[in-house]
């Protein structure tokens, strides 16, 4: 075995370089605090879009600033945004300003890539409280709401009169709600059909009192009476024929089955407005709110942030840049733009007067329930949705007492 | 390769002279690619071994001060923890473990019948029928898969197809029955014994790790099937035509019939590349990604969930860097493992004195008593035996 040393030496050559290279990547990010700052440096914004229209939104929103504030900023569309977002943090140079949902917030905020602002803001007491709360971290209120949504139940107005259901009909009770949907069911479609998910079924949850986890995220209150109870009554219903999940009824989405004709109702957000504008031009539909549980109102609040990295060579124009855009002129813009809701309580009035068929979904924003945001809940969510699939057949109670495990796990290590 | 005798065979004598020089020209030839190697491979693969026993939250450099080392932290979430974690890798494992008992036995076979199939001269048209059998590997995996969640929906293609038999078809890709417990409730057993409820593994019990894979799965399994056969019948089209037809000609004379043939004469001379197929399947059926990611993202049911996919999940979606790589790493292990064992099966073994004993000529039975069997059984010897020596 002659060559064996020209083989150690070829090793050792390669693990040289490897250690430099290693090395050169180590030593620029150790600092804690973020970068130098420089208040002349461009900003780069990453975001993740719905479509043309907010995209050319945005960037004539942030056009504008660029100019009155003589500081360049370009817009990013990403297209996995969480992808691209973990990229560039591990690479010390994430964009400066970017989009971050309510799951991500707590491991971003927990490893420091994230900058404080919140408190900064001029308009931070304008902000609906709930979705302050969705984005406070360790008592900080790290980033500002972009906008939000909200759940409601949409109805396909030409079936309902089919049924000979009136206005007066329109369901307020989870009673009234299990006999219109089962005079709507018919053969052809289903009476409601929503999302076997999390995010639907968990606004019967709330409306019947009941959370995965307390207000503050600090408790995990998964197997409550109140969602037992929800998830009795989803159950029941189930296996009564009188609701369908959407892939039940073939369907990719609730919004899916409602603009085929599959079901007469369904339970989505304010979304579904450009779903329906886009593929679905000729069914009518009008939007009413949640009805009421034995807990009183409840439904889910969904939102993302303006997130600001600690990285940013240049954090105060970055601030400077969120408070443009979640002034009341810009979100105004915004929500006429791609069909989103303010989430500041200012622009509330202006919003409904322009979409009347929509004031439902914004009337829910007083009791909406934000979505659990502690660090690693996505995959405890994740699990919930895989056993709620197969609700029809399994023990809500066990089910949630398994949530409630995982919940509490999470928040064993969070404290 | 350093495993080859040196070409100077004086121990003690220093090779010197024209040839002297020829070992730092070979270094600066081959210095590109290993510094290529060594950057995109090697390195991110130590890489990623740090991270995966590291407390990374992907912030910075992993080699930076604030990260720091956590010993099997990572790994024992994986496989004791109890939590969350270790029950989504022991559905991920079991459901890939389905995956491959079904996917590697089904697209071997199905590869290996197409390739005879098309290597017959009597087939008209061969170049067309190759070329049919070809066209689901080239076609991009991303572009098959939705096709195949077109097929396989509701009121898909299959669906339609089956209800003109009168079956009425699963909802496919919602379905997350397993099929082994589906086969058991036809039977009535709808609930497993308390040995096997009762009992975990990896935090999924025992009657769970038997569900078999999901209706879901089972429609991937389809898939895979479909499209990577084409590629190993290539293989096994060109190992065919370099078998020589004098050992099949030979088996003829003896009588032996062409089911005969296939089994004891062909099928022994391909197990080279039987062996390269079974490798390259194993291998790329444990580490099944794009499927799951542009298809069911591991729904329905976490029935669907995978390693690879739950690796990549862990890692971008949950921001818990350190688990994913920790899974790549096991997986990494599982693959090494399955292959090793497979070639420890699949060596060539000297004939046993057992077998030994069948193609002895009893002296009691003299000229006559030799049956065709016999004389096909001598010749498969020679098969074996010739395809072991060209290996070693």
């Amino acid at each position: 075995m002659k060559r064996t040393p020209q083989w150690i030496v070829g090793g050792a050559v390669a693990a040289a370089a490897a250690l430099t290279l290693s090395g050169c990547g180590g030593s620029s990010f150790d600092d804690e605090a973020g970068a130098d700052q420089d208040g002349s440096a461009p900003l780069s914004i990453l975001i993740g879009s719905s479509g043309d229209a907010e995209t050319a939104a945005v960037k004539e929103a942030v056009a504008a600033w660029s100019e009155e504030s003589g500081t360049d900023a370009e817009v990013t569309v990403a297209s996995k945004l969480p992808e691209q977002l973990a990229q560039g943090f591990s690479s010390g140079k994430p964009a400066d300003v970017f989009y971050l949902s309510t799951d991500l917030l707590a491991g971003y905020a927990s490893n420091g890539s994230l900058l404080a602002y919140g408190d900064d803001l001029e308009n931070k007491d304008d902000f609906y409280p709930t979705l302050v709360e969705s984005f406070t971290y360790d008592g900080d209120f790290y980033c500002a709401p972009k906008d939000f949504s909200t759940l409601g139940l949409i109805i396909n107005t030409d079936l309902w009169t089919q049924a000979g259901l009136t206005d007066a009909d329109i369901p307020t009770t989870w009673e009234q709600l299990a006999s219109v949907s089962q005079r709507l069911t018919t053969p052809e479609h289903a009476g409601l059909a929503f999302g076997g998910e999390y995010a639907r079924v968990g606004a019967f949850m709330a409306s019947a009192g009941g959370g995965l986890v307390s207000a503050d995220n600090t408790e995990a209150t998964a197997n409550s009476d109140a969602n037992v109870q929800a998830l009795d009554y989803v159950k029941q219903q189930l296996a009564a024929g009188t609701f369908s999940y959407a892939k039940d009824v073939g369907a990719g989405w609730g919004g899916e089955a409602f603009g085929k004709g599959l079901a007469a109702m369904t339970i989505e957000g304010n979304w579904i407005s450009g779903a329906m504008q886009n593929d679905f031009p000729d069914v009518k539909y009008r939007v009413a709110e949640l009805p009421e549980g034995p807990g009183g109102k409840g439904t889910l609040q969904f939102t993302n942030c303006w997130g600001v990295a600690t990285d940013s060579a240049n954090q105060e124009a970055a601030v400077e840049l969120v408070q443009h855009l979640t002034s009341t002129e810009s979100q105004l813009a915004f929500a006429s733009a791609f069909g989103v809701m303010p989430s500041i309580q200012s622009a509330a009035e202006d919003w409904k007067s322009e979409n009347p068929d929509f004031v439902a979904f914004l009337d829910a924003a007083d009791y909406a329930q934000g979505v659990p945001t502690v660090d690693g809940s996505a995959d405890v969510i994740t699990d919930f949705n895989a056993k709620l699939e197969s609700l029809k057949s399994s023990e809500p109670k066990a089910i949630l007492d398994e949530v409630q495990t995982n919940f509490e796990a999470l928040l064993a290590d969070a404290n | 390769m350093s495993a080859s005798p040196a070409p100077a065979g004086r121990p003690g004598v220093r090779r010197r002279g024209i040839r002297s020089g020829e070992a730092v020209s070979g270094w600066l030839f081959v210095a590109p690619i290993l510094v290529i190697l060594g950057l995109f491979l090697a390195v991110p693969v130590g890489m990623a071994l740090w991270v995966s026993f590291s407390d990374w939250t992907g912030r910075g450099s992993p080699f930076s001060s604030n990260v720091n080392f956590i010993g099997v932290d990572n790994y024992a979430a994986l496989l004791s923890g109890g939590g969350l974690a270790e029950q989504d890798f022991g559905t991920s494992l079991r459901n890939n473990a389905w995956y491959v008992v079904f996917v590697v036995p089904l697209q071997t076979a199905l590869a290996l019948l197409l390739a005879v199939l098309v290597n017959r001269g009597v087939l008209r048209g061969r170049g067309f029928f190759r070329t049919a059998f070809y066209f689901p590997s080239v076609t991009s995996s991303v572009a098959i898969t939705v096709l195949w969640l077109f097929l396989f929906g509701a009121s898909g293609a299959v669906n339609k197809l089956l209800s003109y038999l009168g079956v009425e078809g699963p909802n496919w890709f919602s379905d997350p029955r397993g099929i082994v417990h589906n086969l058991l409730a036809l039977v009535g057993v709808t609930e497993g014994p308390a040995f096997l409820t009762g009992t975990d593994a990896l935090g999924v019990s025992l009657w769970q790790w038997l569900a078999g894979p999901s209706v879901a799965m089972f429609a991937l399994i389809l898939l895979a099937v479909f499209t990577t056969s084409g590629t190993f019948m290539l293989l096994f089209i060109a190992a065919l035509q370099n078998l020589s037809e004098e050992v099949d000609e030979a088996a003829m004379v003896d009588g032996a019939s062409s089911w005969q043939r296939f089994w004891r004469i062909t099928l022994p001379q391909l197990r080279p590349t039987l062996f390269t197929v079974l490798t390259l399947g194993l291998i790329g059926t444990w580490q099944v990604f794009d499927q799951i990611y542009t298809g069911t993202q591991g729904g329905p049911g976490k029935t669907t969930l995978t390693p690879a996919y739950l690796s990549y999940t862990s890692a971008f979606g949950a921001q818990d860097w350190g688990r994913g790589a920790a899974i790549a790493f096991v997986l990494f292990v599982i693959i090494i493992a399955f292959t090793l064992l497979q070639r420890w099966v699949l060596r060539d073994r000297a004939v046993s004195k057992r077998r030994m004993r069948g193609y002895e000529i009893p002296a009691a039975a003299a000229g006559s008593a030799i049956g065709a069997g016999a004389a096909v059984a001598s010749r498969s010897t020679d098969g074996t035996g010739n395809s072991g020596k060209d290996l070693s």
